[in-house]
């Protein structure tokens, strides 16, 4: 029964998608184009936070840690 | 605000910021009639502004005549409150005007409901350039009316662009619109089931039909539309003495004693001096205001059909203030009481009873009987000489062909039935259920937490669903569990506001109004439509009557 309320449940989700989205009023060959459009550009956003966010928090880190002072890699010469 | 009719040899209107609206209004103000003007009006210290904004079909002009006194907000103030500290020191209270308390609500939805009613119409939006350029270079079959080859070089007979929103958005979802029914608008009736090949272009019927839907969108106030065999007696002796047609105007051979019988019978429900009655409603309005009117442009100060309830708002005209602004400014008042006659007020005699005032303080008062009444046709009443004024100048006693008398026998015994003037007090019962019955449905919708605009008092209520792709979902679904609704969405309405208008009648039960609520209930969730902030309980219990009602 549980698979059957989750089923029900992502059906529901879907069917909010479309109403919110209006594409509930598109014939069945727009709605694949809409999905499919949608979902390429969630994709994008998503890959693109997966590669580049990393790397912009570790750089906004370092900039924001130089206000402390600067921390020299040795103070002396070896 | 847009308007460029204004008479020129006169001062210009003043509109601060859109929300005060304060001149000299000389001429005609007409109250109501059409759609789309709702005029905001800062009339004294404690009411409360109406809105300014100008509509989208325009019928008739605006225009209104101002002094350059009143240019400022300050100056407008300390007149206004001078008023007010008039009638104070006469040792009245504070809420002068006003019998019994009146409460409006036009909640507002949460912010991201406004954005994604936005996305959905420019996903619509962008699907229609799509599906136009496709029928423009070929690659779809044209379904819409287009012009012949050879008549290319003519002056354009269809203007493409602008049925854009017709073709692209609305076209989807017009199965929701237009469905025939085959019965009497009772409080329930008979649907012509209909389906569609190739999404709404075109509809056949299957031959079904789909019985006793629950009716929620006939303005059937009072249940006046019934087959009753008793109840239409009169009607059926008079159709059968003076047949359907009268094949004549007013002014010709078309003046019947039945005409005479119903403008006394409505002058007399009315409390005024005289009456006249005409054979269409709208017409009413647009043959008549023409007539009174002349050079002077109008001013309408509501939007919808009714400027008293309001078609789309549900909401009641505030007749009080609206009265002292015109005796102020020595303005004419015309007041249409399409919708509210019959509908509102404690004997059904319309805004006029339900605000404790008399018929004198409105100059001149229109209403239809297409209504509470159940039959078809208008009327215009108030003083003896304006009336006979109409009955010489008015276009339709001209050009129209009069009401048919089995129409206004209809009228009469409705009529007569709402007066107890056929010795039972049906037609009182019939304005007391209706009330119950509005305070009832508006209560345990606000309780669900929809958002319903209006007046607590009013039986049309609108409830809104605010995104485009819901008015279609809504509309189909509550047809699936056999409840007639109206939708409706943006040009009748604002873009962001699409709403389903239920409209309470007498006629239902509460059984009925029941599987309404149950239904809503159960929809509300599955569409997500419970926007409201200040709903009390999620799930109230329909049947308990155990509870106190105050107004049981």
């Amino acid at each position: 029964m549980d698979v059957k309320r989750v089923k029900d449940y992502l059906y529901w989700l879907y069917y909010q998608y479309q109403l919110v989205t209006c594409s509930y009023v598109l014939e069945p060959w727009e709605q694949s184009m809409f999905h499919t459009i949608t979902v390429t550009v969630l994709a994008m956003v998503v890959y693109t936070a997966y590669v580049f966010v990393p790397i912009h928090v570790r750089l906004a880190l370092e900039f924001f840690s130089q206000i402390f002072g600067p921390q020299p890699e040795s103070a002396v010469l070896n | 605000m847009g308007n460029n009719n204004w008479p020129d040899h006169q001062a210009q209107r003043v509109v601060v910021n859109g929300s005060h609206l304060a001149c000299r209004l000389e001429g005609f103000h007409v109250c109501g009639g059409g759609e789309g003007i709702k005029v905001w009006i800062r009339a004294a210290g404690h009411m409360e502004p109406i809105r300014a904004q100008l509509g989208k079909t325009l019928s008739v002009l605006l225009g209104i005549w101002c002094q350059p006194a009143f240019k400022h907000e300050d100056e407008t103030e300390t007149i206004h409150s001078n008023e007010l500290y008039e009638r104070q020191k006469n040792g009245v209270s504070n809420g002068t005007l006003y019998k019994k308390t009146f409460i409006e609500h036009f909640e507002q939805a949460p912010m991201y409901v406004a954005v994604f009613t936005f996305v959905g119409f420019a996903v619509g939006t962008i699907f229609g350039y799509l599906r136009d350029f496709m029928r423009a270079w070929g690659l779809e079959k044209r379904n819409i009316a287009a012009e012949r080859e050879q008549q290319k070089d003519f002056v354009p007979l269809y203007q493409d662009f602008e049925n854009f929103y017709t073709r692209n958005l609305y076209l989807r979802i017009r199965d929701n619109w237009n469905r025939p029914i085959c019965s009497v608008p009772g409080p329930q009736f008979d649907l012509m089931e209909r389906v569609t090949d190739d999404y709404n272009w075109t509809f056949r019927f299957t031959g079904r039909t789909i019985k006793n839907v629950i009716n929620m969108g006939s303005y059937n106030y009072l249940g006046f539309a019934e087959t009753d065999v008793n109840a239409l007696k009169t009607v059926t002796i008079e159709l059968e003495k003076y047949g359907t047609g009268v094949c004549s105007t007013r002014q010709e051979m078309g003046t019947l004693d039945k005409h005479v019988e119903l403008e006394k019978l409505v002058a007399t429900f009315l409390g005024v001096e005289d009456a006249m009655v005409f054979g269409m409603g709208f017409a009413t309005n647009s043959m008549n205001i023409p007539a009174l009117v002349g050079k002077v442009f109008l001013q309408r100060a509501d939007e919808g059909y009714g400027i008293i309830t309001s078609n789309m708002e549900g909401s009641i005209v505030r007749l009080p203030e609206i009265v002292s602004l015109k005796n102020k400014y020595k303005a004419y008042l015309y007041l249409d009481e399409a919708h509210s006659i019959g509908a509102v007020g404690a004997t059904g005699r319309g805004v006029v009873e339900y605000f404790g005032m008399s018929p004198d303080d409105v100059d001149v008062l229109m209403g239809t009987f297409t209504k509470s009444f159940g039959a078809a046709g208008g009327y215009i009443a108030g003083k003896k000489g304006l009336v006979d004024f109409l009955r010489t100048h008015s276009h339709s006693a001209v050009y129209a062909t009069s009401m048919c008398p089995p129409v206004a026998e209809q009228i009469i015994r409705a009529m007569k039935c709402l007066m107890g003037l056929d010795g039972t007090t049906q037609g009182l019962q019939r304005v007391r259920q209706l009330e119950k019955n509005t305070r009832y449905f508006r209560r345990k919708l606000h309780e669900m937490g929809f958002i319903i605009y209006g007046n607590d008092d009013s039986p049309v209520v609108p409830l809104l669903l605010y995104m485009p792709g819901k008015i279609g979902a809504f509309a189909r679904r509550m047809l699936e569990k056999n409840i007639g609704v109206v939708v409706v969405g943006f040009p009748a309405t604002p873009i962001t506001e699409s709403r389903a208008r239920f409209c309470v009648s007498a006629a239902h039960t509460r059984e009925m109004l029941d599987t309404v609520l149950n239904a809503l209930d159960e929809l509300g969730d599955f569409l997500h439509l419970k926007y409201s902030r200040y709903s009390k309980s999620s799930h109230p219990e329909l049947y308990e009557e155990s509870r106190l009602e105050l107004e049981d």
